[in-house]
């Protein structure tokens, strides 16, 4: 592993088409990434129906910090760091529950739910002593954007909103595949370690060119529709929405077949509760419309994706360990889909998953792999030569173009420039 | 039942899950499959012992097509994560015969699997439990949950058969 001294010219490591293999080995531009991403952009962090009740909480991370996400008595959420401003001891061992008061183990300072300093043991001995200065640490920025709750540790910057960008019509399209317009997590998740960058996992998330390859073992022995998808005569496009956002759009293969729930790999006739409710509540029209083109599978940067049926947070835990936490969507008001939305996440996800234990497996040996450092350059050219803008001025390529990591990797110098 | 033929009869299920841990160790991915029966079941869960797999993310959630789907991509030869195979030893001890629920012997166990490939050394540890049933005389696997004592942690790939 070579630790640099003095951090480098972010310009020499990103190529248009090309990037250094250190960014992926290196743990002093781990560090920096820490700073300069993970703890200044908007990070997803959790949702709010996983906290539906005043005083409920979850255990959440934003890069290495460890964050409660919780829900105060007048339905405000907040994202606290879990730990007590006395000495630092973690205030809450439990993964989720519903408390009004965090109380800590070691001195019995408690800390309300939303955070503020309540009390502590044996009062007499902070007379005096200002209680609001010695609340729990916060991320002092949290927005939400149809459910999906953000943080960032800047205290200015871009919106929620603006960091968002195009991408928002994402989760836009994304909620209507719920006839209440609600995705609800509440499935609990999968949590998948794998010894790599954080990046691999990123980049490989909207790279349509690896299907074909890695998962032809399944696509071979499931009667599964999604090989095609990734072909080289494809019509799904690839989409670089800025700001690091990227996105396989699926939407013009779907609307060639040009039948309702074909994106789900089923059909109108076999779920007929949630095509009614879906008629019902968006108009004949629409509703088949919504059915037609399916969920989008797209990557907010850093590392919130959605992929049709399921939902993964991408979690760094070092220069060469993420874990992937993996959870099945589940859409309010459409028991039937969710019913079969959980079955085939489960069997495509997580550790053992038909799909994700392959892609796994990538990202291991290409960590392996750029630790040969005499040819240290990862190349990210494919199809740079035919690279177009859609009607909304968007980058976009075929399906099996790496239009997305071009995308990322812009996103990325910029950041780490400090821009 | 008299004393003597319960200890056969425990016998037999230990040399009965003996064999499929064999099975398992040395992918013998066809021989371990008859070992089910027709509507088998097998189970990972995730994030605790006793959630609802119809409710909540299990880390393998099986039917008994699904088992089949799993061993058949297992034999293709083109399961990554599995080319060149883990290699595998398991201890499989603490054998009860739990009770027999009119759908089967209910059985539990415990297990330690060792597991090294590329990625390193794993120490995989398991509480199992099984129903098992006659099929033409022999004993087969109607059931089978295995609760990973870490199953509430992220863990790495689990790609063979556990």
């Amino acid at each position: 592993m070579n630790m640099i001294a003095t951090l480098p010219r972010w310009g020499d490591l990103i190529h248009q088409n090309r990037v250094h293999g250190s960014l992926y080995r290196d743990p002093a531009i781990f560090a920096q990434e820490l700073e300069q991403i993970w703890y200044r952009t908007w990070v997803y962090v959790g949702h709010e129906s996983e906290i539906p009740n005043p005083h409920d909480y979850v255990a959440k991370s934003i890069g290495l910090q460890p964050i409660l996400m919780t829900r105060d008595a007048n339905g405000a959420i907040h994202l606290l760091l879990n730990r007590c401003t006395h000495r630092g001891n973690q205030v809450c061992a439990r993964e989720k529950g519903n408390t009004p008061t965090f109380t800590c183990p070691f001195h019995s300072w408690n800390f309300g739910s939303d955070g503020r300093l309540v009390g502590y043991a044996f009062p007499d001995g902070y007379e005096g002593l200002d209680k609001t200065t010695l609340g729990l640490g916060r991320v002092p920025r949290v927005e939400s954007y149809r459910g999906f709750v953000f943080g960032s540790f800047a205290e200015q910057g871009p919106s929620l909103a603006q960091h968002l960008g195009g991408a928002a019509e994402t989760l836009d399209r994304l909620v209507m595949t719920s006839p209440e317009g609600q995705v609800e997590i509440t499935a609990g998740f999968l949590k998948h370690r794998t010894k790599a960058n954080w990046k691999f996992v990123l980049e490989n998330e909207t790279d349509g060119y690896h299907p074909a390859f890695v998962h032809s073992s399944i696509f071979s022995v499931a009667d599964s529709a999604i090989g095609s998808l990734y072909g080289a005569k494809s019509t799904a496009v690839t989409r670089d929405y800025g700001n690091g956002h990227t996105e396989v759009d699926l939407r013009p293969e779907f609307r060639k077949r040009g039948q309702p729930l074909s994106w789900f790999g089923t059909t109108a006739e076999k779920l007929p509760d949630y095509v009614a409710k879906m008629n019902a509540a968006y108009g004949d029209a629409k509703a088949r419309e919504i059915m037609i083109d399916g969920t989008p599978h797209v990557m907010i940067f850093p590392n919130l994706f959605v992929a049709e049926i399921q939902m993964f947070v991408i979690e760094p835990v070092s220069v060469d360990e993420t874990v992937q936490h993996v959870t099945a969507l589940q859409f309010k008001g459409a028991p039937d889909l969710n019913r079969r939305m959980l079955q085939q996440t489960m069997g495509s996800v997580g550790p053992a998953g038909f799909l994700l234990a392959d892609d796994s497996e990538m990202y291991e040996r290409t960590q392996r792999g750029i630790q040969a450092d005499k040819a240290d350059w990862v190349f990210l050219g494919r199809g740079e030569h035919r690279e177009r803008r859609d009607a909304d001025g968007f980058i976009i390529g075929l399906a099996t173009d790496e239009v997305p990591s071009r995308g990322i990797w812009s996103h990325y110098k910029a950041l780490m420039e400090g821009k | 039942m008299a004393a003597s033929s319960q200890s056969e009869l425990l016998h037999e299920i230990a040399q009965f899950l003996y064999r499929a841990a064999r099975y398992e160790d040395e992918h013998r991915y066809e021989d371990w499959e008859s070992l089910w029966t027709d509507d088998g079941i097998y189970w990972v869960p995730a994030n605790g012992e006793n959630i609802d797999p119809e409710k909540q993310m299990s880390i393998i959630y099986d039917n008994r097509s699904r088992i089949g789907l799993r061993v058949r991509q297992l034999l293709t030869g083109k399961r990554h994560t599995q080319e060149p195979q883990s290699r595998l030893r398991r201890l499989i001890s603490n054998i009860e015969l739990l009770g027999d629920d009119g759908n089967g012997l209910r059985v539990g166990a415990n297990a330690i699997v060792f597991e090294t490939n590329q990625r390193g050394d794993t120490l995989w540890c398991a509480r199992l439990e099984y129903v098992l049933r006659r099929v033409d005389g022999a004993l087969r696997i109607a059931y089978k949950k295995v609760a990973l004592v870490n199953g509430e942690k992220a863990i790495p790939t689990l790609s063979f058969l556990i």
